[in-house]
């Protein structure tokens, strides 16, 4: 085909070499694309909405090494916070001994609603505070403290007053925002898939729950057991329907490196929201332990003053051999500050 | 106009042009026909939506995957690629309907020089490419409007819900074996008198304006290998080639070649033998792409984007779900039903008790015209899965009977549940009215009932003791069917009602931890023991 061809002949209208190969080549790339993309994203069957397998993530355990001769239970009498937070972790043997240098740490606190300190339905700030030092004393690069309240979360954590905690001590203080959460796989009594508070654990090294001691409606008592409820997302109002079951997989799902629970002002009843300063009492105590069944025990004996036969997730929990509700039978010490 | 037949006139292309375009508009009605529990045999009676290049694009867009037979689209989107918008005059059914109501309704026939004036480019059509645009970004953003305006879509709702039922109501049982009623049908009704009136004022007016299939193998038309041709050394400039053009492409000029439907006319309206259909001719002599002006293509965006913003914004696919999106059986969760759901209504179309109906403002802005269960009108039927047969998208998914009831290999998991059913005891009968009933736990289809009853004796207002029986719902067991609600004696607002708590596609509607699969397996276990 010659180049360029005279004017009026019919060459005149043909297109060049190069403009057909490169028109050829466009068209036939668009064809031969078309058909690998839809290749590629074919979905050749169908599938049953709702019954999809679905894998999520495994929690890594942040339990501490078990040691033969250091209690693994404490009990601090005394009437301020820090003095007996101080007291109940010396007794275990020292803050050093869970958290060392440059771990970050997660802090666990129950801050499902929004209440004043005084009201005892959330974790004091104080006992945050304290928990925080003594965390960044035994050399913690970060602590970060999260939970996914029931009620609005930014009002929750401004008036339980950790806000103020967090942004005195320089905590993370991290918001159950939508992105937060991924789905999490556990072969729990009915606790199987559910939608995890995953952020707080892409960079915790160690964790800590610091619960204070509650009556609760339905399940008797909250502690800190069932503090991990916190870091559940999704449809949490369908977990009453199986409330013992569930709060016993929390000990399956959940292995800390210590609970800490604060017994320094009880909220005996109307819990696990309170509303007047009538339903607490003071019971200056600490209690602080790697087993949070053998905690949670000692909490509803001599805090809440209750009959232990009556807390089923407890038993069931002890049965499942995910915690000892004996807690006597365990290495304890009981110090007074 | 000839007078004398000239038998060579038959195989004009004009004329081969017609019979495909009979064929393929007498297949599009058989199909729409035949989708009926009575008929329907295996006959793939959503294939011009599954060839349909529009519907698969957008669907691979928002759910990045292409849902079984919409594979078939490459079928369209390779003669596309080589000769141009064949699709919009030999195939397109709603093209059709335009091409031949655009003929029966034109005031113009007569005067060739209004006809010529009629189908000259005008800057307007550039606006299906800008409602293109709009419904691409909506896509991307994460929502599946292109069911509002891609043409067969549109006819297939039009046919579902407006034509079938006018056909079957002036000639009674000819189409259903009884009416068949759809909420909201006036609304689908008059804007299909819309677009075909507007045919009076430009031709193909729906094609050449709104059209967004058209838009879309518009733009993939400009890498076509072959369009029309002019000869400017035969050409005259009568202009009688733009007498029947209908893309108006401006075949009498640079043909716009994103425009051109490919019907062939101008070749044989041209008396000089000007016009051809040409392998690769130049690039100077075509208006290559579609002309849309940059600032329109982002208005199209931002209005594209603002409709998925504003819509899903307004909470209608989150926390303030409406009770009454009951979707039908095997739907995906919401979010991925917008995803998915193009509209076309077939499975309202093939829904044997009429339960189906296109959806107003139930679902939201999003959902409007998709399909949601109304238990007044009609039940879900336990073993039917048509919907979800019919269902181009995956919107439905194509489950089977087995595992719709949770039976055979699917007894783990339990049935699909729609939603579940609440009595409602003031309006209830033996619950507060002194006179038997529970027709409800009579029809409940799941073995064992979800509705059961309790013997009770009550002394009745007149002093007679009457033993009577009241109804109870156990929720693990109720798959929301509708079939109480709908054969409830209180035919108004019925004394149970289901709504859409406890679907089993998605966790964040469930009642009942687990979905109910597992308490429902455990009762039925305890019951066996």
């Amino acid at each position: 085909m010659p180049v360029s061809a005279p004017r009026n002949s019919p060459e005149a209208d043909a297109v060049s070499r190069r403009e057909f190969l490169v028109r050829l080549g466009i068209t036939g790339a668009l064809i031969a694309g078309s058909g690998l993309a839809a290749k590629k994203l074919w979905q050749p069957k169908h599938f049953v909405p709702g019954f999809e397998k679905e894998k999520g993530l495994q929690l890594r355990s942040y339990a501490p090494e078990i040691s033969k001769v250091l209690p693994s239970l404490a009990i601090a009498h005394g009437t301020e916070h820090e003095k007996t937070i101080r007291a109940a972790m010396a007794a275990l043997g020292g803050m050093e001994r869970f958290i060392q240098n440059g771990d970050v740490v997660m802090i666990k606190p129950n801050v499902a609603f929004d209440r004043p300190p005084a009201l005892a339905a959330t974790t004091h700030p104080d006992a945050l505070r304290a928990v925080a030092k003594l965390c960044f004393e035994a050399g913690a690069a970060k602590v970060i403290v999260a939970d996914n309240p029931i009620n609005s979360p930014t009002g929750c954590f401004l008036k339980s007053g950790l806000t103020a905690v967090a942004s005195d001590m320089n905590l993370d203080l991290l918001y159950p925002e939508t992105n937060s959460f991924a789905p999490l796989s556990l072969d729990g009594e009915i606790l199987k898939e559910w939608t995890f508070f995953n952020t707080p654990f892409k960079h915790a090294t160690k964790v800590i729950g610091l619960a204070p001691c509650k009556d609760h409606n339905l399940c008797h008592a909250s502690m800190t057991t069932k503090n991990w409820y916190g870091l559940l997302g999704g449809r949490r109002n369908q977990f009453h329907q199986y409330i013992h079951s569930i709060v016993s997989d929390f000990a399956l799902m959940m292995k800390p490196t210590l609970v800490i629970l604060d017994g320094m002002n009880v909220l005996m009843s109307n819990g696990p929201t309170g509303g007047r300063l009538s339903d607490v009492k003071p019971m200056n105590t600490v209690v602080a332990g790697t087993d949070m069944i053998a905690v949670d025990a000692y909490g509803y004996s001599n805090l809440l003053e209750r009959d232990i036969a009556e807390l089923t997730y407890l038993h069931k929990a002890n049965d499942r051999g995910l915690g000892n509700i004996n807690w006597k039978d365990t290495l304890y010490k009981e110090v007074t500050v | 106009m000839k007078l004398n037949f000239d038998p060579k006139d038959l195989l004009k292309l004009r004329n081969v042009r017609r019979v495909a375009q009979v064929f393929f508009f007498t297949l599009f009605l058989f199909f729409v026909f035949v989708t009926d529990l009575r008929y329907l045999k295996g006959y793939p009676v959503s294939l011009f939506l599954e060839l349909d290049p529009l519907v698969a694009f957008a669907t691979a867009i928002t759910t990045h995957t292409v849902y079984m037979g919409l594979m078939w689209s490459l079928l369209l989107i390779l003669p596309t690629l080589l000769f141009g918008r064949i699709f919009c005059n030999w195939i397109c059914p709603y093209g059709i309907l335009h091409h031949f109501t655009g003929w029966l309704l034109g005031t113009r026939r007569a005067d060739e020089r209004e006809r010529i004036e009629s189908n000259r480019y005008k800057k307007l059509y550039s606006l299906k490419y800008v409602i293109l645009i709009a419904m691409i970004a909506a896509a991307i953003g994460g929502t599946l409007q292109i069911g509002w305006l891609d043409p067969i879509c549109l006819f297939h709702r039009s046919m579902s819900t407006v034509i079938l039922p006018m056909l079957n109501l002036f000639f009674p049982s000819s189409i259903y074996v009884r009416q068949y009623f759809h909420v909201g049908a006036w609304i689908i009704g008059f804007l299909l008198l819309f677009l075909v009136g507007m045919n009076v004022v430009i031709p193909r007016f729906f094609c050449r304006v709104l059209c967004p299939l058209g838009a879309f193998l518009g733009t993939l038309s400009s890498v076509a290998l072959w369009r029309i041709d002019r000869d400017t050394t035969k050409c005259v400039d009568c202009d009688l080639c733009l007498k029947g053009c209908e893309g108006a492409s401006d075949p009498q000029t640079q043909l716009r070649k994103s425009e051109c439907f490919v019907c062939f006319n101008c070749i044989e309206d041209c008396p000089e033998d000007a016009l051809s259909f040409k392998f690769m001719p130049q690039l100077k002599h075509e208006v290559t792409a579609p002309v849309v002006p940059g600032r329109r293509a982002f208005l199209g965006t931002l209005i594209g984007l603002g409709f998925y913003a504003f819509g899903r914004t307004s909470g209608a696919s989150a926390r303030n779900y409406d009770k009454k999106v009951i979707r039908p059986p095997g739907s995906v969760e919401e979010i991925d039903f917008l995803d998915r759901c193009i509209k076309c209504d077939q499975c309202i179309r093939v829904c044997p008790t009429n339960v189906l109906q296109p959806a107003l403002m139930e679902s939201g802005l999003e959902g409007i015209w998709t399909p949601i269960l109304n238990m007044k009108i009609g039940f879900c039927e336990v073993n039917c899965t048509l919907c979800g047969e019919v269902c181009p998208t995956g919107a439905i998914q194509r489950i089977t009977i087995e595992e719709k009831t949770g039976t055979g290999p699917f007894d783990k998991e339990g049935p699909v549940k729609l939603g579940t059913a609440f009595f409602d005891q003031g309006r209830c009968l033996p619950w507060a009215m002194e006179t038997p009933c529970v027709v409800c736990e009579e029809v409940c289809p799941v073995s064992p009932k979800a509705i059961f009853s309790r013997e009770v004796t009550i002394i009745k207002r007149d002093g007679n003791p009457i033993t009577l029986r009241r109804p109870y719902m156990d929720p693990a067991l109720c798959i929301g069917c509708g079939i109480c609600e709908h054969e409830c004696p209180v035919t108004d607002e019925a004394a149970i009602r289901v709504t859409a708590i406890g679907e089993t596609r998605s966790r964040d509607r469930r009642l009942l931890m687990d979905g109910g699969v597992t308490s429902a397996v455990r009762d039925l276990e305890k019951r066996q023991r």
